[in-house]
C-alpha cells in the first residue's frame, strides 16, 4: 500500500535500511545536526536512525527529500544539492519523501543555546537550512564509492576523479558505474568526514545553478500528482466539519435526528470546536451540511467582534494612548534624543485588513485507525510533518510512534498549513465511526473557520537630522498575534538609521490568526517604504538618491537598489498615464528592491500594475528557475493581497465565504511582465520562496503617488478606496 | 443511475440526480485529476468538457449529462503528450498544480476553436481560472507555445 498512488513520487516505499543489494547510507541527528553516518556508527552512538541515500545495482539513485512541496519546488530543490556533491547523474536518481521525523530527516535550529529539529518548511526555509547538510551527505557518499573503487582497482584514491554516476580512474582510463561499485560496496563503520573545503567548486557545479526540471510537474499535468484530497481507501466514508461562525464557539446541541435520518447520512460527530456530519458520499454529507442546525455555546472571545470598526477607530486609539501596554520589540540608539534634536520629523499612519490563505485545495485530511484501534495512518498535505504528526498523537492521546504519516502534495501552503488542525479533525473522526474516513472542509468553512493574516495598525516617524540625513525611527504597531504583526521591522538590513525603537501594542479578538506568506513583512514594508518615499519626495529627491544619499545603506542593500535601477530603466519617461514606485524587500535572508509601472482607471478606482522588475541577492541560487518562479508566485500573491484581498469580521462572524467576496488576483488583472535579476553572488543560500511579496504594497502606493500626487495609506487598494483617496 | 460516457468509457453513476459532476467524477468514478475549489463555479479547478465544451463540473448537475461524453483531465489525451500537457511541461508552469488540470482543460477548449489566439484572447477565454500560486503568465506562455508547436 506504500506505493506510488499514494505518496504520489514514482517509487516504491521499499524498507530501506537493510535491503540486500543496494547500499545504503544512513542519516543521523547528532548533537551538531544532521549527519550521514554508517549504521554502526549510529548505533554505537545511540541516535536515532533512517536511510538517506540508497544505491542500487542498476545505477539508481534513491534520495530521500524532506522538502514538503506546496509548488515552491523544494521536493527538487533540496536533494539536488547532495546529488551535486555525489556527482549523481540527475536522470537516474529518484526521490522519496523522508518519514515525518524530525530526529531524523530534520535540520537543527538554534534556539538559544538549544539546538531543536525540524522538518517545518516554512519562512522559505527548504533549501536554505537543508543546503550544507545535503551537500556534506553527498561529498561523503560520494568519498565512500571512491574508497571502494580505489581499493578494487588497487589504485590511490587520489588519482580517482568522477563523471556522473560514473568513477573514473585517469591514469588507465578505466570506468566503473555507481551501480557497479554498489555490488561490492561497504558502508564503512565509520563514515569518511569531510570538509567544506572539499566541497565542488562553483564552476565543476553540473546542477547547482543549472536548469533542473520539477520532478513533480510531469504529474501535474496529466491529473496523476496525488494530494491528500485525492486518496482512496477500502471501505472509505466521507466527513465534513462545521464550525461556529463566530470562531472557537463550542457546539451545544444540533438536530441530530433529522440529520441522521437522511439518506446516506452514518453518523454525527461531535468535536471541540464544532460539529462533523458523515456519511457514505460527499454529495450526501454536503446535503446533511446544508440540513445541520447547530446552537452555538456563548461566550467566545470573538462574540460581537467588529473588525472594520476596531481598526478604524480603536486601534488609533491604543497608537495614541500614551498608558496603553506595549511590548519593545527593538531599541537602537537612543531614540528620543534623536527626535529632540532633529530638524525634521516624518510622520504617518498606515492600515492593512486581514488576509486569508486561501490556498486553492480546501483543507482536508484521510484517516485509517487498525483494527485494535491503538495505531493511526494519516494522509495530508502538511507544510510541517513533524510537527503535524505530533499533533495528531496529542489529540488522540497517542505517542507519535503510533501515527503513520503520509505526505502528499499541497494544492497551496502559503503558511496555512503548518498547523493542520484540519487533519486531527480527520484523525478524530475516524476514531468516533471506526471507518476509514477522507474529511473535507468546504470553501466555505476553510474561509470561516480560517486562519488569518492578522490587520494591522501602523505609526511611522522618522527624525532627519541637520544634514538631512534619516538620523531616528519610530515604528508602532497595533493589532493581534505577537509576532504576526511585526516580524518585518528589520530595517538594519537594508537602512543604516542610528537610532530606532520599535514596539508592538497587543489586542486580542479570538480570531484564528497564523502566518502568511511573508507573514508581517508584506504590511510592515507597506509602511516603512511608503514613509520614505514620502520623505523623499517631501526633501525634493528622487526615491534611490534619496535613499543613496540620506538612509545609510549597506553595500548588499546598494547592489540590489543599483541593479533594479538599471533593469527598470528608472530613468526612461513612461508613456502618458504610467507611473513607477520603488520599494525594499526582505524575507528569510534574502533582500532585494523592486519598481511596478502602474495605470489607474480614475472613473473606476482600478489600479493595474503592468511590468514589475526585482533584483535579488538570494545568495547562491540552487534552481534559478524554479526561483524565479517563486518570485514571481510571491510578486502576483503579493500583488493580489494589495489590490483586492479583505477578510472583515462583523458581529464576530467572517463575513466573506467564497471567491466572489473574497476576490483574489486574476489572469486579466497580473502583470504582463515581472522581470526578475538575481545577484550572481557565492554566499550560502537564503529563502526565496516569499522575497517576491513584501515590497509590493509600498511599491504600488509609491508609483499611485508618482502619478497622482495623492497617497494610499489603508491596504488593499479597493477601487472604492482609491475613488474616496482622488477625491480627498 | 445515470449514464454518460467519460474519456471514451460508457460509465454508469448511481446518485441523486442533483449530484454535481465533480464528485461523480472524483469519488465515484476515481477520477481525481479534477479538483474542488469553491464548489460554485468561481474558480475553474473543476473545468471538464462536456460535449466539447469547458465546463464547471461543481454546478454541473448529474441529471444534466445523461448521455453526454465527458472528458476530463486523464482523457485529454492517453500518453500526456498533448500539445498543452508538452507545452506546460516545456514551460515548468505548475507550481502547487492543484488548479492545473482545469487550465489545462479550459485552454484545450481554447485552441480547439481558435488554434492561434492573441495574447488579449487567451486572457479573455481563461479569467475564470483562479491560480494561488500565480502562474498566470506561464499558462500564457504555455498556451502560445502549444499554438505554435501544435
Amino acid at each position: 500500500m506504500n506505493d506510488i498512488k499514494e505518496n504520489g513520487l514514482k517509487i516504491t516505499r521499499r524498507q530501506f535500511l537493510g535491503s540486500a543489494a543496494w547500499l545504503t547510507f544512513a542519516v543521523a541527528f547528532a548533537p551538531k545536526g544532521l549527519l550521514l553516518m554508517s549504521e554502526a556508527q549510529a548505533k554505537a552512538a545511540n541516535y536515532g536512525v533512517g536511510a538517506w541515500v540508497r544505491i542500487s545495482p542498476d545505477n539508481m539513485i534513491t534520495i530521500l527529500t524532506p522538502g514538503a512541496e506546496m509548488g515552491q519546488g523544494s521536493m527538487t530543490g533540496v536533494p539536488i544539492a547532495l546529488a551535486e556533491e555525489l556527482d549523481a547523474d540527475w536522470g537516474n536518481v529518484r526521490l522519496e519523501w523522508a518519514p515525518a521525523d524530525p530526529r531524523k530527516y530534520g535540520y537543527a535550529r538554534k534556539r538559544g543555546k538549544s539546538l531543536s529539529y525540524s522538518m517545518a518548511i516554512v519562512g522559505s526555509r527548504a533549501v536554505m537550512m537543508y543546503y550544507k547538510d545535503m551537500r556534506r551527505a553527498g561529498g561523503q557518499v560520494r568519498k565512500v564509492l571512491l574508497q571502494a573503487a580505489a581499493k578494487k582497482w588497487g589504485v590511490d584514491p587520489a588519482e580517482l576523479s568522477t563523471e556522473p554516476s560514473v568513477v573514473v580512474h585517469g591514469p588507465s582510463g578505466r570506468r566503473m558505474s555507481y551501480g557497479e561499485v554498489a555490488t561490492f560496496a561497504q558502508v564503512p563503520d565509520t563514515m569518511p568526514e569531510i570538509s567544506e573545503s572539499e566541497f565542488k567548486d562553483k564552476s565543476q557545479f553540473r546542477l547547482i545553478g543549472k536548469p533542473v526540471a520539477r520532478r513533480d510537474i510531469p504529474d501535474k499535468v496529466n491529473g496523476s500528482a496525488k494530494f491528500s484530497i485525492d486518496v482512496q481507501l477500502p471501505g472509505m466514508v466521507y466527513a465534513s466539519t462545521v464550525h461556529a461562525p463566530v470562531q472557537l464557539a463550542e457546539p451545544k446541541s444540533w438536530n441530530d435526528a433529522n440529520v441522521r435520518a437522511m439518506k446516506g447520512v452514518i453518523d454525527i460527530v461531535k468535536l471541540e470546536r464544532g460539529v462533523a456530519v458523515v456519511a457514505d458520499t460527499f454529495e450526501r454529507v454536503l446535503a446533511a451540511r446544508k440540513a445541520l442546525e447547530v446552537v452555538w455555546a456563548g461566550g467566545a472571545v470573538a462574540e460581537g467582534y467588529d473588525s472594520e470598526k476596531t481598526l478604524d477607530a480603536t486601534y488609533p486609539k491604543i497608537a495614541y494612548d500614551k498608558a496603553a501596554k506595549r511590548k519593545t520589540v527593538r531599541e537602537k540608539g537612543d531614540v528620543d534624543a534623536a527626535f529632540a534634536s532633529t530638524a525634521k520629523v516624518y510622520q504617518a499612519d498606515f492600515r492593512s485588513d486581514y488576509g486569508y490563505h486561501a490556498q486553492m485545495e480546501p483543507l482536508n485530511g484521510v484517516a485509517r485507525f487498525n483494527a485494535a484501534g491503538d495505531e493511526v495512518e494519516v494522509w495530508e498535505g502538511t507544510q510541517a510533518p513533524g510537527r503535524s504528526r505530533a499533533m495528531i498523537a496529542e489529540a488522540l492521546g497517542f505517542n507519535p510512534g503510533q501515527v503513520t504519516h503520509h505526505q502528499q502534495y499541497m494544492g497551496g501552503g502559503f503558511g496555512r498549513r503548518s498547523i493542520t488542525d484540519y487533519t486531527v479533525e480527520a484523525a478524530l473522526i475516524a476514531r468516533a465511526i471506526k471507518r476509514p474516513v477522507k474529511m473535507i472542509w468546504t470553501r466555505e468553512e476553510d474561509i470561516a473557520y480560517g486562519m488569518f493574516r492578522p490587520q494591522s495598525y501602523q505609526c511611522v516617524e522618522a527624525a532627519l537630522d541637520k544634514g538631512g540625513k534619516v538620523s531616528g525611527w519610530r515604528h508602532c504597531v497595533v493589532g493581534d498575534g505577537g509576532n504576526l504583526i511585526y516580524s518585518g521591522i528589520r530595517i538594519d538590513r537594508y537602512y543604516g538609521i542610528p537610532n530606532q525603537h520599535v514596539e508592538q501594542r497587543g489586542t486580542s479578538h479570538g480570531i484564528r490568526l497564523k502566518h502568511w506568506r511573508a507573514v508581517a513583512h508584506p504590511f510592515n514594508l507597506f509602511a516603512i517604504e511608503g514613509l520614505v518615499d514620502e520623505m523623499a519626495a517631501k526633501e525634493g529627491l528622487d526615491p534611490f538618491e534619496f535613499r543613496r544619499q540620506r538612509m545609510a545603506m549597506p553595500s548588499k542593500a546598494m547592489r540590489v537598489f543599483d541593479a533594479v535601477e538599471k533593469l527598470s530603466d528608472w530613468n526612461t519617461k513612461r508613456p502618458e498615464g504610467r507611473a513607477l514606485g520603488l520599494a525594499v524587500t526582505e524575507r528569510s535572508g534574502s533582500l532585494g528592491a523592486g519598481v511596478v509601472e502602474i495605470s489607474l482607471d480614475r472613473q473606476s478606482g482600478k489600479i493595474r500594475v503592468h511590468r514589475v522588475w526585482v533584483a535579488i541577492d538570494g545568495g547562491t541560487v540552487v534552481q534559478p528557475e524554479m526561483a524565479r518562479r517563486n518570485v514571481e508566485s510571491g510578486v502576483i500573491y503579493g500583488l493580489s493581497s494589495v489590490l483586492k484581498e479583505r477578510a472583515t469580521m462583523k458581529g464576530g462572524k467572517v463575513v466573506q465565504s467564497n471567491f466572489h467576496d473574497y476576490e483574489v488576483l486574476r489572469m486579466s488583472e497580473a502583470p504582463e511582465e515581472i522581470h526578475v535579476e538575481f545577484m550572481d553572488r557565492d554566499t550560502k543560500p537564503t529563502g526565496l520562496g516569499e522575497i517576491g511579496n513584501p515590497f509590493i504594497a509600498a511599491a504600488v502606493a509609491n508609483a499611485f503617488y508618482a502619478l497622482t500626487g495623492k497617497r494610499l495609506y489603508h491596504m488593499p487598494f479597493t477601487p472604492a478606496r482609491v475613488l474616496e483617496v482622488l477625491k480627498a | 443511475m445515470i449514464t454518460f460516457n467519460v474519456n471514451g468509457k460508457a460509465v454508469s453513476v448511481n446518485a441523486e440526480p442533483e449530484t454535481p459532476l465533480l464528485w461523480a467524477i472524483r469519488e465515484h468514478l476515481r477520477l481525481t485529476g479534477t479538483k474542488y475549489g469553491c464548489g460554485a463555479a468561481l474558480c475553474g479547478a473543476c473545468t471538464v468538457h462536456v460535449n466539447g465544451k469547458a465546463v464547471k463540473s461543481c454546478v454541473t448537475a448529474l441529471s444534466s449529462i445523461e448521455g453526454a461524453s465527458v472528458t476530463t483531465i486523464e482523457g485529454l489525451s492517453s500518453d500526456s503528450r498533448h500539445p498543452l500537457q508538452k507545452a506546460w511541461i516545456a514551460e515548468q508552469t505548475p507550481q502547487c498544480g492543484y488548479c492545473q488540470s482545469g487550465q489545462i482543460m479550459k485552454a484545450a477548449e481554447l485552441l480547439k476553436k481558435n488554434p492561434n489566439p492573441s495574447r488579449d484572447q487567451i486572457v479573455k477565454h481563461m479569467d475564470g481560472n483562479i491560480c494561488r500560486c500565480g502562474t498566470y503568465t506561464r499558462i500564457i506562455a504555455a498556451i502560445q507555445r502549444a499554438s505554435k508547436e501544435g
